[in-house]
């Protein structure tokens, strides 16, 4: 604004009305308060959970973390299983959502036309928009029963297979797997709207050159596209596991409800978010502590992966913005 | 797209690299497939089960019917071995007033809080903070709070609200405390992305005519963003709508529908978890999910129908 001005100024003529002056800083202070909210709410979580959780992490020690063993009624909190079953179901969801997620990003960005593009964008929307409590219902009343035999035929026909017969077993439908499959669904949006962000930062020059050297889509996409993007990737696959930790109500009707630490993945297992949603309305005195104790362990991982992830995104988007 | 359909020396292609190229845009069709196939199930599956109820003025008026187990039970006579002539046949008047009534004004009450905030936020980092330190510490830590599970939500407002209170710790607002919460940080990025998109020469121009800059965000920048920062905050209220493990904890739970945003209530999401393993709540469950889908979507829809038809305004 100043370069308009071709004499300089006394700063007093700048400064206009005092009310003015006052009323901005007030906006200003209401403003940069508001966006501290944001920190205090966060330390806020922080601070209220571990106070409320401490008495379980005295009485349980390490053993809170390293020992199997969740027993409420003898006051016993071995939380390594429950802590096993968020990492088993959050592995098969990303397992199974960033291949498709990789694949409908790539076809979004590089191969789809505007119409199909947009179509596509829809039906990723609608997929973000459905509430976790409604996969869960449909995961509880109409998969488990059917996917329960497509387990079990799983489980017929590697029975003689020495690996494969210990990671599919028998099953009741409940198990790590379904959890795992339907978190899956519910990150694959997440994802493929961060790869979609991070493809669309390739620079078109790049592109064109590959193309222009005889390279085919596919050679373009993996000899341009993916080490531009190898950041970027990582920070979305973070970010969706950052979710798939956290997903609760959906995996808390599918997962069965019974912390157990096998290596059958079709077998029944317990997931941290899941134990909470489902006690923590019941449980008193060191249960609810020790039930606390698990959002603060939760709030923690997901604190860590994400800021992580975020960091990583940002990175690109720096570089892109040539701050770099 | 500025990529080339095929090469005009296609012919010269080995038949591997051909194949290969093929093979991998087939995968890319497929991926997407993976996620359509099973979202267009649920959403079937949803109609077919939920339209039942749904489509009944009961539905809409009725308290929540408490009966449904023992009805279910009371069917289900020859498994027990009993006479069915000794049962009385209960009816469920399947009802789902208490709960929409919930859903709707916990959302509101978490829109009121969050909203504003979330805005008064998105002007400090976008108009005042910049790219200072302060702003770049709330930028991350807002990026952070949007990974946040909605349960840890639940667990700290459960602390810091419900068990301090006690009695009258369970009611409609301690759900939207953890509501807004969780909206809270959604707001404030999509609310700055969309102050970002308003000239500069807008607030050059008010500026230039004397208007401090309290008066240039309020009376300029803002009504600029208006439409962006609207979709946004509607897709913040239709996340918050449909989730339940924040609300869990917060609201407790009744049969009646209770027009108080204190004392218990009760919201669809919460509906449909309580009813999905209940014997007999199976018909309840489907017609809540049916009802929250369509609240959600309508939300989403009317979002993107809104940042779509006014986003020419933003760029003036």
């Amino acid at each position: 604004m100043t370069d308009l001005l071709l004499r300089p100024i006394d700063p007093s003529e700048m400064e206009g009305d005092p009310r003015d002056q006052r009323a901005d800083s007030v906006f200003r202070r209401v403003a940069l308060g508001a966006g501290l909210l944001v920190l205090a709410i966060l330390a806020g979580i922080a601070i209220s959970t571990t106070n409320k959780a401490w008495p379980a992490f005295v009485h349980q020690g390490f053993s809170y973390v390293f020992t199997d063993n969740w027993n409420p009624n003898q006051d016993s909190f071995g939380a390594a299983a429950i802590i096993y079953g968020t990492i088993v179901v959050s592995l098969i969801a990303l397992v199974v959502s960033v291949p498709v997620s990789l694949g409908i990003a790539l076809f979004l960005t590089e191969v789809a036309p505007r119409r199909i593009r947009t179509a596509v964008g829809t039906v990723m929307d609608v997929l973000a928009a459905v509430p976790s409590v409604v996969f869960g219902l449909w995961g509880f009343l109409t998969l488990k029963p059917w996917i329960v035999d497509v387990f079990n035929s799983i489980a017929g026909a590697v029975d003689g297979v020495p690996v494969l017969r210990s990671v599919f077993g028998r099953s009741t439908g409940m198990s790590f797997m379904t959890a795992g499959l339907i978190v899956a669904l519910m990150i694959t949006p997440i994802i493929t709207s961060i790869l979609r962000e991070v493809f669309a930062t390739v620079p078109v020059n790049d592109k064109n050159g590959a193309l222009a050297l005889g390279a085919t889509r596919w050679e373009m996409i993996r000899g341009v596209v993916f080490p531009h993007s190898t950041g970027g990737i990582v920070g979305g696959i973070m970010l969706g596991l950052g979710r798939a930790m956290g997903e609760t109500i959906a995996v808390a009707l599918v997962i069965g409800a019974s912390p157990q630490i096998v290596s059958n993945l079709f077998a029944q297992g317990e997931a941290m978010p899941a134990l909470i949603a489902r006690n923590l309305n019941e449980a008193t005195g060191l249960h609810s502590s020790a039930l606390i104790g698990l959002g603060v362990a939760l709030f923690a991982l997901t604190l860590v992966v994400n800021i992580s992830a975020r960091a990583m995104v940002r990175r690109i988007d720096l570089r892109t913005q040539g701050k770099r | 797209m500025t990529a080339v359909e095929t090469s005009p020396f296609g012919t010269h292609l080995s038949t591997g690299r051909k194949v290969r190229n093929r093979l991998a845009t087939i995968c890319m069709g497929v991926a997407f497939l993976v996620a359509a196939v099973p979202l267009v199930i649920v959403l079937v599956t949803l109609v077919t089960k939920g339209a039942g109820v749904v489509f009944g003025l009961d539905w809409w008026t009725k308290p929540i019917p408490s009966n449904v187990a023992s009805a279910a039970l009371a069917d289900k006579t020859d498994v027990f071995g009993i006479d069915p002539s000794q049962v009385t046949r209960q009816t469920v008047v399947y009802g789902m007033w208490p709960a929409i009534w919930g859903t709707l004004l916990t959302t509101a009450i978490a829109a009121v809080l969050s909203i504003p905030l979330g805005i008064m936020a998105a002007v400090y980092l976008n108009e005042y903070g910049g790219n200072g330190r302060a702003a770049r510490v709330i930028r991350f830590f807002t990026d952070v709070m949007t990974g946040v599970p909605s349960v840890v939500m639940g667990v700290f407002i459960y602390t810091v609200w419900v068990v301090p209170l006690q009695a009258q710790g369970r009611s409609a607002f301690a759900g939207s405390l953890a509501l807004g919460a969780l909206m809270l940080p959604i707001v404030v990025r999509s609310t700055e992305e969309m102050l970002r998109l308003v000239p500069d020469a807008l607030r050059d121009a008010s500026a230039a005519l004397g208007s401090p800059r309290w008066r240039t965000t309020v009376k300029v920048v803002l009504p600029a963003a208006l439409p962006g920062i609207t979709s946004g905050a509607m897709l913040a209220v239709a996340r918050a709508a449909g989730e339940t493990a924040p609300v869990l904890f917060a609201i407790g739970t009744v049969s009646a529908v209770n027009w108080s945003p204190f004392g218990q209530n009760t919201t669809l999401a919460a509906q449909i978890y309580s009813n999905a393993t209940q014997p007999g709540g199976e018909s309840i469950a489907w017609g809540a999910a049916l009802t929250l889908i369509g609240l959600v979507m309508v939300l989403t829809l009317i979002a993107r129908g809104v940042s779509s038809r006014f986003s020419v305004r933003v760029d003036l």
